[in-house]
């Protein structure tokens, strides 16, 4: 590992040692997620959720193998097969509410793990292949979670496979013959479902590949943490386990008890209820709307209602759509700013609290809802934002920042200027201390006002 | 123990919370591993038949037109059921069959339900479940008169009983019971 | 391209905005009622079930099938096995003759599903107006309001208001349809199944409804009578790995 005070595996029992020997598992296990993975000690709970995306991974892999020991890939039996699995395989509602819900936990886990990266800047060179894997996996959960939606065979799984197909079709020229491929057919149907099926089976092992990936990136750099300060010494660290362990497994409870509360008591809180109707092509459902995780991309590919000049308005959905994602992979490089955590750019933290998030909520909402004129006209100012976000403010915000007073390159180095005006700070052995506290490991709230010592603002 | 008593207050302190602390985190393994156990039950438990299978496990099947010393073959559980209508001569064979010599001792009587005339026998193989041949209009029915088995030879007498071949045991009477004169109940 | 859009779609909301509809000023939301299988620990009635029950198979059954819902199933209403058989002995359902491999009916038993009264949705559209009857196996699941939107419709039927004849002349009740303000578009092909002034409609619909729930959801119990103990045994685990979590970073958390 990356950390030279790492511990090292020393396995005691003879076995083990043969083990280690023969097949050297339990030493990559202690090294990836044992106590051989030092992790920055001050991390917070936004900390916790890459480790419950990975539980919801194994979740719906484990409850979806189940269902599909049931289900019938036939767009002739599907529906009923899933209502054979609600009523008559023993506990086969539970696996299939769990199945359903668990893709929506998935997804908020997986937003929050975003939004940590997006705040934290987790995306920022040294970890900038993370950060693209990440996304990588992001679109594969997208692929997945929409094919997976269309199995049950109902109303929202028939319109949104035909609908979302639909999207390839805005392509110039070769969109209808993709269309065409790949659906096996002119609209949705046995050839589609069955493909899709083979796929929803397929891709969360494609996930689980590249979470391996991601987490192979994550330790070479190590963690990142909510000051966005490089660990130095072993002091500033605590091995994986038993220090995040115990933490992680206290957020898989607090996971587990929403979960539960969604699965038995509001299974169909999240889904459609039109999707409780046996799919018809010859009628469209009044609204046809996606699950809720897909809303903010659904309103910003609803937000382009008008032709531009030659390119029409269905293909400049489609890509802007498409690009909303896309142009996550180029953060790393959009956001120039040296200084990491959110926690000590006040400019920034402003444009992410008030900006970007209402903005996505806003989306959400937007998506959600049924397209009247006004509800377009907000998800269109909202897409605006979006991309005038990511490709305007942000790079600006970095650079004005680093106009700020104090032109030093890490928030460490700036207290460290500051410490002559402030009596609190002083110099400990290796560490900056604070009120008592290490420096590296206290917050914002423990530093005071550390946007005002930052910057001096 | 006495020494540890005696000393300093500090110490003892000590001892008491590496004994809390240890007994929190075994409880709270403990609790995974339970709720491990829990989540299992369900994902194997799915994997027995489902109530829609069960629901199928007992027919009731009409046996007034089957004539004497023939059979039918109808189908019970996914399997085939064998409802033999036995002429006298194939009663006598098998109750002139000393039960203690064979494989799996039996009588007739014992393999019929008050009703020596009608054996109900399951159509699967007692040695690796293939199909044995009898039941069927022109169907072999080995050395003995009963069923005789393709795959490997196995040879049952006019009451299902396994003279002779791999078969370790007699053909399989099920649970049934004469719901009428003309009717049974399978299952 | 945005901004481009935004402004134009601006443009038409002022310039044009859209026209107010009867479903959007008719249209009401679906009734309150209290059912006993609401909330965490509801159970069905097994009474109001049966009568449910009674009300489909008088009432319902003619024109809707209930596919999804096996007679085994009636067990769980509180049915003996021998009520169960009587029942489903009452329905006939298609079978092949074993003699000439002909298509008929024969007594529907135990193992059998309810059958749906057309044989495909070509009879049930002919029989009907050209409106096929939807199947009510989900209908619970399948509506906004579940039950209570059952309730609501069964029990909504009226003359269609004058002023939104007034206003709307082009949304007017046409042959062969009838006024519903909980049906979506405010229309529905359904003559009222219940008698719309008679004092056992309001229990008919509630005890439909509850039956209807009980046929798309069937395992609601189950899922109460698991769900308690498990957010109970859940709330423990995570106390404990809280507390596991705080002693393990005690020595940790001192500086």
């Amino acid at each position: 590992m990356s950390f030279p005070w790492a511990n090292h595996y020393e396995p005691q029992h003879p076995f083990m040692r043969y083990m280690d020997e023969k097949l050297p598992l339990p030493r990559f296990i202690y090294n990836a997620i044992g106590g051989g993975y030092p992790v920055p000690r001050n991390l917070n709970y936004f900390w916790n959720f890459g480790v419950l995306s990975g539980a919801a991974l194994m979740l719906q892999i484990v409850t979806g193998i189940v269902l599909a020991m049931h289900f019938a890939g036939n767009s002739a039996l599907a529906f009923d097969s899933v209502e054979h699995i609600m009523r008559d395989v023993n506990s086969g509602w539970l696996m299939r509410y769990a199945h359903a819900n668990g893709a929506s936990m998935f997804f908020i886990v997986v937003y929050v793990h975003i939004f940590r990266g997006l705040f934290y800047a987790s995306y920022k060179p040294p970890r900038e292949v993370v950060w693209l894997l990440g996304i990588v996996i992001f679109l594969l959960m997208m692929a997945t979670a929409f094919m997976g939606y269309v199995l049950p065979w109902g109303q929202m799984s028939f319109w949104g496979a035909k609908v979302i197909t639909g999207l390839f079709g805005a392509i110039p020229v070769v969109g209808e013959p993709i269309q065409t491929w790949l659906l096996g057919g002119f609209s949705p149907d046995n050839a589609a479902l069955n493909r899709f099926f083979s796929l929803h089976y397929l891709l969360p092992f494609v996930i689980l590949g590249v979470v391996v990936l991601h987490v192979w990136a994550l330790h070479l750099p190590g963690s990142s943490n909510p000051t966005g300060v490089p660990v130095k010494s072993e002091e500033d660290t605590v091995p994986f386990h038993p220090y995040y362990t115990a933490k992680d497994g206290f957020g898989l409870g607090v996971f587990l008890i929403v979960f539960a509360i969604l699965v038995f008591f509001a299974p169909n809180f999240l889904g459609e209820p039109d999707n409780y109707i046996k799919a018809n092509p010859m009628s469209t459902p009044a609204n046809i709307v996606p699950e809720w995780y897909f809303w903010p991309f659904y309103a910003i590919l609803r937000a382009f209602t008008f032709d531009f000049f030659f390119v029409p308005a269905k293909l400049l959905g489609v890509l802007a759509m498409f690009a909303s994602i896309l142009l996550l992979l180029f953060l790393p490089w959009i956001d120039t700013s040296p200084v990491r955590s959110g926690h000590y750019r006040p400019l920034f933290r402003k444009f992410f609290w008030f900006g970007l998030m209402p903005c996505i909520i806003v989306l959400g909402y937007c998506g959600g809802s049924h397209a009247t004129n006004g509800v377009v006209l907000v998800s269109q100012l909202a897409s605006v934002y979006y991309f005038a976000h990511f490709l305007i403010i942000l790079p600006i915000v970095s650079r004005i920042e680093r106009r700020c007073r104090c032109r030093t390159p890490s928030p460490k180095a700036c207290l460290a200027r500051l410490r002559p005006h402030n009596r609190g700070l002083e110099k400990n052995g290796s560490h900056y201390r604070f009120s008592g506290r290490p420096v590296l490991f206290g917050h914002a709230r423990l530093l005071g006002h550390p946007h005002r010592l930052q910057y001096g603002v | 123990m006495a020494a540890v008593e005696t000393d300093a207050t500090g110490a003892v302190h000590e001892d008491d919370g590496v004994r809390r602390r240890d007994f929190i985190n075994l409880a709270a393994t403990s609790f995974a591993g339970v709720g491990a156990v829990a989540i299992v039950l369900p994902l194997v438990n799915q994997m027995n038949p489902s109530a829609d299978v069960l629901a199928l496990a007992s027919i009731e099947v009409d046996i007034s037109k089957i004539p004497v010393g023939s059979a039918i073959k109808t189908e019970f559980r996914k399997q085939p059921l064998f409802v033999r209508h036995l002429n006298p001569d194939e009663i006598k064979a098998a109750e002139d069959t000393k039960a203690d010599s064979l494989r799996d001792p039996q009588t007739l009587e014992e393999r019929t339900k008050g009703k020596k005339e009608w054996l109900v026998t399951m159509g699967v193989c007692t040695h690796l479940g293939c199909v044995p041949l009898g039941a069927g209009a022109g169907e072999l029915k080995g050395e003995f008169g009963g069923y005789f088995c393709p795959c490997h030879g196995s040879h049952y007498d006019t009451a299902g009983r396994i003279m002779k071949g791999p078969a370790p045991k007699n053909l399989e009477v099920p649970e049934y019971a004469f719901a009428s004169d003309t009717v049974i109940k399978v299952g | 391209m945005l901004g481009y859009s935004a402004i134009r779609t601006g443009y038409n909301m002022v310039s044009d905005p859209a026209a107010a509809t009867a479903e959007e000023e008719f249209h009401q939301h679906v009734k309150s009622v209290s059912f006993s299988f609401e909330g965490p620990t509801g159970k069905y009635d097994r009474a109001q079930l049966q009568r449910g029950l009674q009300v489909y198979h008088e009432v319902c059954k003619a024109c809707h099938g209930l596919t999804q819902v096996a007679f085994r199933d009636l067990a769980d209403l509180g049915y003996a096995e021998g009520q169960v058989k009587t029942i489903a002995a009452e329905y006939n359902v298609p079978s092949l003759n074993p003699e000439t491999g002909e298509a008929e009916t024969r007594k529907g038993t135990a193992a059998d599903k309810f059958p749906s009264p057309f044989a495909n949705d070509i009879a049930a559209k002919a029989a009907n107006n050209g409106a096929v009857p939807p199947d009510l196996s989900l209908m619970a699941k399948a509506r906004h309001g579940g039950p209570e939107y059952i309730y609501s419709l069964l029990t909504g039927y009226q003359a269609q208001p004058e002023e939104l004849v007034k206003k709307f002349p082009d949304s007017k009740t046409g042959p062969g349809l009838h006024y519903n303000p909980y049906f979506a578009n405010l229309n529905l092909a359904m003559a009222p199944p219940l008698p719309v002034d008679d004092v056992e409609t309001d229990r008919k619909a509630k005890d439909v409804s509850a039956f209807l729930m009980w046929a798309a959801e069937p395992k609601l119990e189950n899922r109460h009578k698991s769900g308690i103990p498990a957010l109970i045994f859940l709330i423990l685990f995570t106390w404990l790995t809280y507390m596991s979590y705080q002693v393990i970073w005690a020595d940790k958390k001192k500086h």
